[in-house]
């Protein structure tokens, strides 16, 4: 028996969740250190909230009504551009392939995916959230707000990372996520605007509860359904 | 080691690969030679798992393709033309990375060899991004060779590289090579393969037309048998 068929019947196989935290690893260090993603993410994102604070000129009464809204065409649009460039590093020099050609269940490659999409997403709406209520005078640290903000994230890039690693396989990628997205994510959005908007106007629980569960539904449904196509969505 | 039985592989209505025989036995370095656009590249990906065969019986390393793919990727290394390598991260943490998603035992002494191997010790450090081109593809290999695969597969290794990259790279193909894994080099160039290979093969218009080895074959006579075995095709 030669040295190579001795190593491969002892050939050990990596975990699901190694997998998953290898992949997260990666791409922070890999962002850490080129602060592309992020950087084109926050400009963006900061460009929008500018925009609009110019644009609509807000009383205070409107201010509160408009708010849910700004931010979330705010994190909606800053995430395609993240998702989008996420998975453009992956296909441009062929990594993607690598990532397929590892022995790991390939959803492990999507909860990878998914979560650093998230903590990108996650970062950016750190920095916005303060510098929208400077720049629009309201005051955006809610409890509850937090918690709409975190569920529609992960519903939002649970899709996302989906369909951006079906776009990415075209070659018109940076014009078909938001055209395959935004329809998608429709559910999510009013949810979060709605939800939002009642904790930013002070309404019960009571009041705002069919958004969050209604979030909680989508997030759930399109985590499992993303669990059982990945696979085939990234194949030739 | 590799067994493919009448291998069809469609896209819509474009037939690739039309009912491709191939066999390969452990530790044969068979090289895949063809015109471009005979299929050498779609035939590869299937056999790397990376598509499936519309038709057609694969195997490799003992296990059923589609069915049996994670086991099979578990026994590959794959070489492309691309570096299939992340250019913010160093030589080292590539490897790392990649030895983390194959559960690479002894990660630490397996990188130490393997950049030994490459000759990249000393850039270990160093981001893949500012490495040329023949560099990254040592590392690519190096990157194949990780979980220490029996079967690697070569997809054009040389696309892109000046004269004394390809000739390092050779010689560590052969290295690599001679350490009793089964090899498939797919290329165009016959004179780069002709010393390379151990047996070689013409794939034209989906079908593998003809197939020597190298010791059945005079010296300097690859250029006329890939002649003949694409005019036999046509």
């Amino acid at each position: 028996m030669n040295n190579i068929q001795e190593i491969a019947e002892h050939k050990p196989t990596p975990g699901f969740f190694g997998a998953v935290g290898a992949i997260i690893w990666k791409d922070l260090a890999a962002e850490l250190r080129s602060r592309e993603l992020l950087s084109a993410m926050l400009v963006f994102a900061l460009l929008v909230v500018l925009i609009f604070n110019f644009a609509l000129e807000l009383d205070a009464g409107t201010r509160r009504v408009a708010t849910p809204g700004i931010l979330w065409a705010t994190f909606a649009f800053a995430g395609t551009l993240g998702l989008n460039r996420s998975m453009a590093v992956e296909k441009d020099r062929g990594c993607l392939d690598g990532l397929l050609l590892a022995p790991v269940d390939r959803s492990a490659i999507y909860f990878g995916k998914t979560i650093s999409n998230l903590a990108f997403m996650l970062i950016v709406e750190a920095v916005v959230l303060p510098i929208y209520s400077v720049l629009y005078n309201t005051n955006l640290f809610n409890p509850g707000l937090i918690v709409v903000i975190l569920l529609g994230s992960v519903g939002y890039v649970a899709v996302g990372t989906l369909l951006s690693s079906m776009a990415v396989q075209t070659r018109t990628r940076d014009v078909l996520l938001p055209i395959l997205l935004f329809p998608v994510v429709i559910p999510i959005l009013i949810a979060a605007v709605k939800a939002s908007s009642g904790f930013l106007q002070g309404l019960g629980l009571t009041d705002v509860m069919p958004y969050i569960n209604l979030l909680i539904v989508y997030d759930v449904i399109f985590i499992a359904v993303a669990y059982m196509v990945f696979d085939f969505v990234v194949e030739e | 080691m590799i067994t493919v039985k009448k291998l069809v592989k469609r896209f819509g209505l474009k037939t690739v690969l039309r009912g491709l025989d191939f066999e390969v036995q452990e530790g044969e370095f068979v090289a895949l030679l063809g015109p471009n656009g005979a299929g050498k590249t779609t035939f590869l990906r299937i056999l790397a798992t990376l598509s499936r065969p519309s038709f057609g019986e694969v195997r490799v390393a003992g296990h059923r393709l589609p069915a049996e793919a994670a086991a099979v990727r578990s026994n590959l290394g794959v070489v492309s033309h691309l570096p299939l390598l992340y250019g913010d991260l160093t030589a080292e943490e590539n490897l790392q990375f990649y030895g983390r998603m194959y559960g690479v035992f002894e990660l630490r002494k397996r990188i130490d060899e393997i950049l030994e191997l490459v000759g990249l010790t000393s850039r270990r450090r160093d981001l893949v991004r500012t490495f040329s081109r023949g560099m990254q593809q040592r590392l690519a290999i190096g990157r194949a060779i990780l979980p220490n695969p029996e079967v690697l597969l070569f997809d054009e290794p040389h696309t892109g590289l000046d004269q004394d990259a390809c000739d390092m790279l050779d010689g560590l193909l052969r290295e690599v090579a001679g350490q009793g894994r089964t090899v498939v080099m797919t290329s165009h160039d016959l004179a780069r393969v002709e010393d390379l290979a151990s047996r070689f093969d013409v794939l034209s218009r989906g079908i593998i037309s003809a197939s020597s080895k190298r010791n059945e074959m005079g010296k300097n006579n690859l250029l006329d048998f890939y002649r003949k075995a694409l005019a036999a095709a046509v």
